[in-house]
């Protein structure tokens, strides 16, 4: 239901490298979950409208009054690498 | 009865009584915890200190008349998605390996506002995504009523902490039946809120239309009184609902005579056969109470966990997004050939690589490709369309029945390992469940008693958007007729 090459294309859109065994693995798992939610086919949804949340809420709003956030440092704490109150990166432009 | 055995309801009137004190609650799960959970394995985390700490606070609040809510000197265990300031939070992934949040979840703020404290985090699949608890990247949990079986997941360290007598109250999420199932196969109470009922803020998002927080207990009671603390609208979730928290401790009496339940057929088709005579013994006790019980007909519901899984691994691809190795959480330094990660684009590859477990990698992967360019409209918008199918017959159900009850699991705990191999199986363990985070409802899993193999069994309560009291009631006067034990041996099989 859906081959290697295909599975390779949207691990790299999702951003995430796949050893070869994984390849094979992931595609025979998504073939056959692929083949399980062609099921929703059987069905004719036509002019159905989808549902985004199971509870409908209209646009919800709050005062747009300023408060405290997170100090640099608590936003930093977590960070696998800083410096000077930024994240690091390799450099980008070549 | 020792401490462990009691329920917090009894255990809160132990401590209004002087009988106790929290400090001698806290030292008493501690002593089980230890003695024990080095067999069921079902905490990621304890601060000892800290909850010793607190439970002498609480003994002094309480003497000086200072009472902060109906939690005070109660321990609560939290799942290990659900952020604890300063206190690591791993979701059971490498992801996030020294993850310590800068605050605290909603859920958290609301049980420390009413007195209660925090006991522990609890083992979970990773990120959520799992039936059987055994996608943690740590340690598997096991089932205390057999050390063999697996608990049920995701929140399957909550629910056997529960059923083991570690704690009287736990929180877990429910995206697809993650409350309800290890609550099933541990033999608990396991309530998911409404969509909406209970702030979802400092919970680490998996699939955020379907995500809510939920409890387990020993009782119906306890499951009332958790939920009074924990619901209720909270600005920074904006998908939490402003509707007046009922008194649901109150409203557990509240007569049955006259109200009807329906039997949805399909859930009862395949079941295997002494599940079923579990489950209709229990339709009995309710029939004895005074209640109408008739069959109803919820014609997709073959189509939920299709619908389901396209939708739950559409948001997770795009919520867990986040972990991208720059901002916070695991970042990798090698690759796969052993050499430095020096390129942007290969710290995202590598670090989700090495940091993400099979199943989170196989949700991703689905999610992405039923969003992506071509498939858009022919998975994603395809199963939000059945979904409206789904919420309609049950709307349609819930006009003519007060609550619906069915089965909670297909199976009851099953070995280690048996399914984990078979990822479609371990989804197929969802499917009594999953309608309802599609549709919203709030739906209690309720223990029915044990089969041949002494494993136990539940039923689900489902109920109209909101009333969660109608499903506690329901619950509260089945436990009252029937007495299940709800606190298992600990045993080896």
């Amino acid at each position: 239901m859906i081959e290697k090459k295909e599975v390779q294309h949207i691990a790299n859109l999702a951003r995430l490298r796949l050893s070869e065994e994984e390849e094979e693995a992931m595609t025979q798992h998504l073939g056959q979950m692929i083949t399980y939610i062609n099921k929703l086919k059987e069905l004719d949804t036509t002019g159905v409208p989808p549902t985004v949340h199971a509870v409908e809420m209209p646009n919800v709003w709050r005062e747009d009054t300023p408060c405290s956030g997170l100090s640099s440092s608590e936003v930093f704490q977590n960070s696998p690498a800083m410096q000077d109150n930024f994240f690091t990166v390799p450099k980008v432009v070549k | 009865m020792s401490i462990p055995e009691y329920s917090a309801v009894k255990l809160k009137e132990l401590l209004e009584t002087k009988q106790i004190s929290a400090l001698e609650i806290a030292r008493a799960l501690l002593d089980r915890i230890k003695k024990h959970d080095a067999e069921v394995k079902s905490f990621l985390y304890i601060d000892e200190d800290l909850l010793l700490k607190e439970a002498q606070a609480s003994d002094q609040r309480r003497s000086q008349g200072k009472v902060r809510g109906i939690l005070e000197g109660i321990p609560v265990a939290l799942k290990d998605n659900i952020c604890t300031k300063g206190q690591r939070t791993t979701c059971a992934s490498q992801i996030l390996p020294r993850f310590f949040p800068p605050y605290n979840a909603h859920v958290v703020e609301k049980i420390q506002a009413s007195g209660g404290s925090i006991l522990g985090k609890t083992n979970m699949d990773e990120f959520a995504m799992g039936s059987s608890c055994e996608n943690s990247s740590f340690f598997n949990t096991h089932n205390p009523w057999n050390l063999n079986c697996i608990p049920g997941g995701s929140s399957g360290g909550s629910a056997a902490a529960v059923t083991a007598g570690f704690t009287p109250l736990a929180l877990g999420s429910d995206t697809g039946g993650s409350v309800r199932q290890p609550a099933g196969l541990c033999g608990v109470f396991g309530l998911k809120p409404t969509y909406g009922r209970v702030s979802r803020f400092g919970l680490i998002a998996y699939g955020s239309s379907l995500d809510q927080i939920g409890t387990f207990s020993r009782s119906a009671r306890d499951a009332a009184l958790l939920l009074e603390v924990i619901a209720g609208r909270d600005q920074r979730d904006s998908t939490s609902v402003d509707q007046p928290v009922s008194s649901y401790q109150e409203k557990l009496l509240s007569s049955l005579k006259g109200k009807k339940i329906g039997l949805p057929q399909e859930y009862f088709e395949n079941l295997d056969e002494e599940m079923k005579a579990s489950i209709m013994a229990a339709v009995e006790v309710f029939r004895s109470l005074g209640v109408e019980v008739e069959e109803v007909s919820l014609p997709h519901t073959q189509y939920a966990v299709a619908a389901y899984y396209i939708i739950a691994t559409a948001e997770a691809s795009a919520n867990l997004a986040r972990y991208d190795g720059i901002h916070y959480g695991y970042r990798a330094e090698i690759n796969a050939q052993n050499t430095k990660v020096e390129d942007l684009q290969e710290i995202y590859h590598e670090s989700r690589a090495q940091g993400f477990g099979n199943e989170v990698k196989r949700r991703i992967l689905l999610g992405t490709y039923a969003l992506s360019s071509g498939y858009y409209d022919a998975y994603y918008v395809k199963a939000l369309q059945v979904r409206t199918l789904i919420k309609r017959d049950i709307e349609k159900a819930l006009e003519k029945f007060d609550v619906l009850l069915t089965p909670t699991s297909p199976v009851s705990a099953f070995p280690l390992g048996e399914k984990i191999e078979d990822p479609l199986s371990m989804y197929l363990c969802d499917i009594y469940t999953v309608t309802f985070n599609l549709s919203g409802n709030p739906a209690l899993s309720v223990p029915c008693g044990h089969d041949k193999k002494d494993l136990p069994v539940g039923f689900q309560l489902v109920g109209k958007l909101f009333k969660e009291e109608e499903i506690l009631a329901f619950a509260h006067q089945y436990e009252k007729e029937t007495l299940v034990n709800t606190l298992a041996p600990i045993k080896k099989a």
